[in-house]
């Protein structure tokens, strides 16, 4: 089944046009990679995709629903791992997740396995704004995935994080957490190496849509150029 | 929707306590206020219609002060996204924040009353109080429907600022008539009586009205 389905997406900014034309497929357990250039939409097309932005044309479908007719059927199934944590900096890791977890209906015992596996347990009392950026990020997996959603959105997921860390949040966001996932990335090497489809956008239109094993790396190089 | 405004209550709270960033501001400039009408006036105390009138004035604009920073945590730290991202009732959040902006009432008059009456007041306190407590309940309950509601449509624009109280003045003036020509026969100097019922029906009125119309377009106010 398809998770993601995508025809003929528009969303403009006033009278700029973020995201042209993007059609996309995406099944259960894929993961699509989108590429681009700073400016190219790929934020815009994962806000989209959250409900958090209307498409001004065009038909997104996301797990079975149309958006934005059934936005709020499609809320709760998905996982926002945005540029921003999503989290209060004068609160603590602790309070924020329950926060997060009050809203989702989600159980304060999940909280504890989360931090306890971003390694975040010893310092989970702490306001956010004394902690680093990538222990921020940390925290912020841990609150993308609380729910534990179907769908994962993730914009740069590894930025701030420390090789270590990268391995530690693997279980929550990479491969090995069998969901399906979108993820922006600027790392040809690493972005390849996780995606099932990729998705190259320049100045909001496709630039490049096509299956990993049909895509050489210097087309990635070429979206940047 | 309990849950989900409980837990958004917890939120502002602890925000607060932890920036300060709020209500001592309101109280502060409601106290420094009252200490330029102190000399400004060249008084030694007010009564009647004057007394009811800066008392008024003066919480409207510390209110003022409370609702322009409402919203600010949440658009600066993405927590209008992460609540639009829940599966929950839009209308909890508007709940939460009127709940919240009416504590922040509760406490800056418990601060601010006492502080007019040492400065400024003639007639004592003493017999008024529940007539007051009343009227600024009143009062608050208004300010706290309206100012969420305007604090939610300034926020999401650049010049929140100058939009935030552009936009909540003129909704409020209604309430600080009615406040003050409920509260002025409280603090009459001569013979004071209790607070005219027909401002309290006018104020109980206006906030129905408001609370109603506030519910109903929230939700719109945070779509895109």
């Amino acid at each position: 089944m398809a998770a993601l389905e995508v025809e003929g997406l528009a969303r403009r900014y006033g009278e700029r046009e973020a995201l042209s034309n993007v059609s996309l497929t995406l099944q259960e357990g894929q993961t699509l990679v989108v590429f681009g250039p700073n400016g190219a939409g790929k934020t815009t097309l994962l806000r989209v995709l959250a409900t958090l932005l209307h498409p001004h044309a065009g038909r997104v479908s996301v797990l079975g629903r149309s958006l934005p007719s059934d936005a709020w059927a499609v809320r709760g199934r998905v996982g926002l791992l945005a540029h921003e944590p999503l989290l209060y900096r004068e609160l603590t890791a602790q309070e924020n997740l329950r926060f997060h977890a009050r809203l989702h209906g989600v159980d304060d015992e999940r909280v504890g396995e989360l931090l306890e596996s971003v390694a975040m347990s010893t310092r989970s009392r702490e306001p956010l704004r004394t902690l680093s950026r990538g222990m921020i990020q940390r925290v912020a997996v841990a609150r993308a995935v609380l729910h534990s959603p179907e769908l994962l959105l993730l914009d740069e997921p590894h930025s701030n994080l420390d090789p270590a860390a990268v391995e530690l949040v693997a279980p929550l966001i990479g491969a090995a957490s069998g969901r399906t996932r979108v993820i922006c990335s600027h790392d040809p090497g690493g972005g390849l190496a996780e995606a099932d489809i990729v998705l190259g956008l320049r100045d909001g239109r496709t630039a490049l849509l096509r299956e990993v094993a049909q895509v050489d790396p210097s087309e990635i190089t070429e979206l940047y150029r | 929707m309990r849950r989900t405004v409980g837990a958004l209550l917890r939120k502002e709270l602890l925000v607060e306590l932890r920036t300060l960033e709020s209500v001592p501001g309101m109280s502060l400039f409601a106290v420094t206020t009252f200490v330029v009408f102190h000399f400004a006036l060249n008084r030694n105390s007010v009564d009647g219609d004057l007394a009811a009138g800066i008392l008024w004035v003066t919480l409207l604009f510390a209110a003022i002060l409370g609702v322009n920073r409402l919203f600010v945590a949440d658009a600066e730290e993405g927590g209008f996204d992460a609540f639009l991202l829940a599966p929950v009732d839009r209308s909890a959040m508007f709940i939460a924040k009127a709940l919240t902006l009416l504590a922040y009432m509760v406490v800056l008059e418990l601060v601010a009353v006492p502080a007019f009456a040492l400065l400024l007041l003639g007639p004592s306190l003493g017999g008024a109080m529940p007539g007051l407590a009343l009227i600024l309940l009143l009062g608050d309950v208004g300010v706290a429907v309206i100012g969420t509601l305007v604090a939610a449509l300034a926020v999401r624009t650049r010049a929140r600022d100058l939009l935030g109280p552009l936009l909540a003045l003129p909704l409020l003036v209604p309430i600080v008539i009615g406040g003050a020509r409920a509260t002025s026969p409280l603090l009459a100097l001569a013979h004071p009586t209790g607070p005219a019922a027909r401002w309290l029906a006018t104020l109980g009125l206006y906030d129905l009205v408001f609370g109603l119309i506030a519910f109903a377009l929230f939700d719109f106010l945070l779509e895109d």
